[in-house]
């Protein structure tokens, strides 16, 4: 049985400006186990990165409760690649060792080596703008995983690129963070991606949202997201969070 | 070697062609322009007394640097431009930034940061004048008032509109304001400060004069007023050309600077 390292308990968002509140997130509920890959789906705009940012410590819950185990760290991506264009690759990927005052011999070589590893050396000195959508996600993957976080959060990790880089970068991804052995959080809006790259989905309800089902997701011959897509199961999980996701246009 | 092809030759030899064609099509306006001033001041068509010509502001101009008065004149109005601009910069810089790490702050100073701004400030001309004396410190004073705000509101613009992601990039990582300043605002800033700073030397240029036309003995702004008083119009025109000459110098130089910063990054 794998650890569980993080508990979210009744979480409560709400959102206030001078007119009115918004009840963003009403009662979340969920556990993450150990290199678990988690992903939460839900309606557009029912305050799935909210979650993200929340447990990031990047705003505050209005209520409820975060129990993370004790010395596990959080790394957060962003939709948006983020890379300095007045920054090398190498650079960019040393920014956050710069801001927690990690910055040594030690950590820079880890970066070097995730850079090696992950096929982005020959590109270390370059600027950011030379390098195409896909390579510059990789990048920002790099850039958290710089800091060795336990716990990665990926918000919308994939959706700024086309079709075919998002099916190869989260592949890509995908792998990274099974090499490393890090948990993941990821928010999506596409049920397929989820699928193909979940061990667990969180489906969440329109806002004020909650928790409306949990799927433990269970392929036969699970390999890599590109190849999950063809298992059987596949379509069976798409059904059943589409009718849960209960879209009217 | 690599050689090129045919077609990129032949694009090559395009952009050489149209650069030799702004390069002769702008020497050849000034050409015709002060042959053409030259020739109706010469045949008394354009009223020689009132508009000058090109040999005689240049003849002026060798009798001002024969006397040694033509490079005191511009050293003291380069002075008090250069002391204004570096004064401007500097105080830009400082306030922007503390309106940028505080938003109570620059709520509470917009409305005055706008009103000094858009004031005409050579309506103050004559209280400076009072408050701080006929002096080389009313010039200063005078382009200081012209050419701060502007260089405030201009940065902190900048360091405003900087992009919200980087900053929640630099937040996730428990960034300090201290660090989101000089890792992200300042680097990312650049462009807009070096913008600043062209709007700022034109300014600084501007007030200078205008402090010299109110109360200088002095400097380039000085000459072009006392020759206008003597009604020496050759003086006049040798002032004005001369101040072109500067401003033009001080433009190319910040230009330098900013294809200096722009190449070392990227």
């Amino acid at each position: 049985m794998k650890d569980t390292i993080l508990n979210v308990k009744g979480l409560k968002k709400i959102y206030h400006d001078r007119k009115s509140e918004i009840e963003a997130l009403e009662d979340i509920n969920f556990t993450v186990n150990e290199k678990d890959f988690i992903s939460i789906v839900g309606p557009s705009g029912c305050g799935k990165s909210t979650i993200l940012s929340i447990l990031a410590m990047l705003e505050e819950k209005s209520g409820g409760e975060v129990i993370l185990k004790d010395n596990i760290s959080i790394g957060y991506m962003l939709q948006n690649d983020s890379l300095f264009s007045w920054r090398t690759i190498l650079d960019n990927c040393l920014i956050g060792l710069e801001i927690t005052g990690k910055l040594n011999k030690e950590s820079k070589n880890y970066v070097l080596k995730l850079l090696k590893t992950y096929g982005l050396y020959d590109f270390k000195d370059k600027y950011p703008s030379s390098l195409s959508g896909g390579m510059r996600q990789r990048v920002a993957l790099i850039r958290t995983l710089a800091i060795k976080p336990d716990i990665l959060l990926l918000d919308e990790p994939m959706s700024a690129l086309d079709y075919q880089s998002r099916l190869a970068i989260s592949d890509d991804i995908y792998k990274i963070i099974k090499n490393e052995g890090k948990t993941a959080i990821m928010v999506t809006h596409d049920i397929a991606e989820a699928i193909s790259m979940s061990d667990k989905i969180i489906v969440l309800s329109k806002r004020p949202s909650k928790v409306k089902k949990i799927y433990d997701i269970k392929l036969s011959n699970k390999s890599t997201p590109i190849n999950n897509r063809k298992c059987k199961e596949f379509s069976k999980y798409y059904d059943m969070i589409w009718r849960d996701l209960d879209v009217h246009i | 070697m690599y050689t090129y092809s045919k077609e990129h030759k032949e694009y090559l030899k395009k952009l050489k062609k149209e650069k030799i064609i702004v390069f002769i099509f702008r020497f050849l306006i000034i050409f015709i322009f002060l042959i053409g001033w030259e020739l109706l001041s010469k045949y008394n068509i354009i009223n020689n007394f009132l508009s000058s010509s090109p040999s005689n502001v240049l003849k002026t101009a060798i009798n001002l640097f024969a006397d040694g008065s033509l490079f005191k004149h511009i050293g003291i109005t380069l002075y008090e431009v250069i002391l204004s601009f570096v004064v401007a910069t500097a105080v830009g810089l400082i306030i922007a930034t503390i309106l940028w790490s505080n938003k109570t702050i620059s709520k509470i100073v917009d409305p005055y940061l706008t009103i000094l701004n858009s004031l005409p400030k050579v309506a103050l001309g004559p209280l400076i004048i009072i408050w701080v004396g006929a002096s080389i410190n009313s010039i200063i004073f005078m382009a200081l008032l012209i050419n701060t705000f502007i260089t405030i509101i201009n940065i902190y613009n900048g360091f405003i509109a900087t992009n919200k992601n980087y900053i929640t990039l630099l937040k996730s990582f428990r960034a300090t304001k201290r660090q989101i300043f000089f890792k992200l605002i300042l680097p990312s800033n650049y462009i807009t400060i070096i913008n600043a700073l062209k709007i700022n030397i034109s300014m600084s240029l501007i007030g200078v004069i205008m402090g010299e036309l109110l109360v200088s003995k002095n400097g380039l702004g000085y000459l072009i007023m006392y020759g206008s008083q003597v009604f020496n119009i050759d003086l006049v025109i040798t002032g004005v050309v001369i101040l072109g000459i500067i401003s033009y110098f001080m433009y190319f130089i910040i230009e330098k600077i900013e294809i200096y910063v722009r190449n070392k990054r990227s």
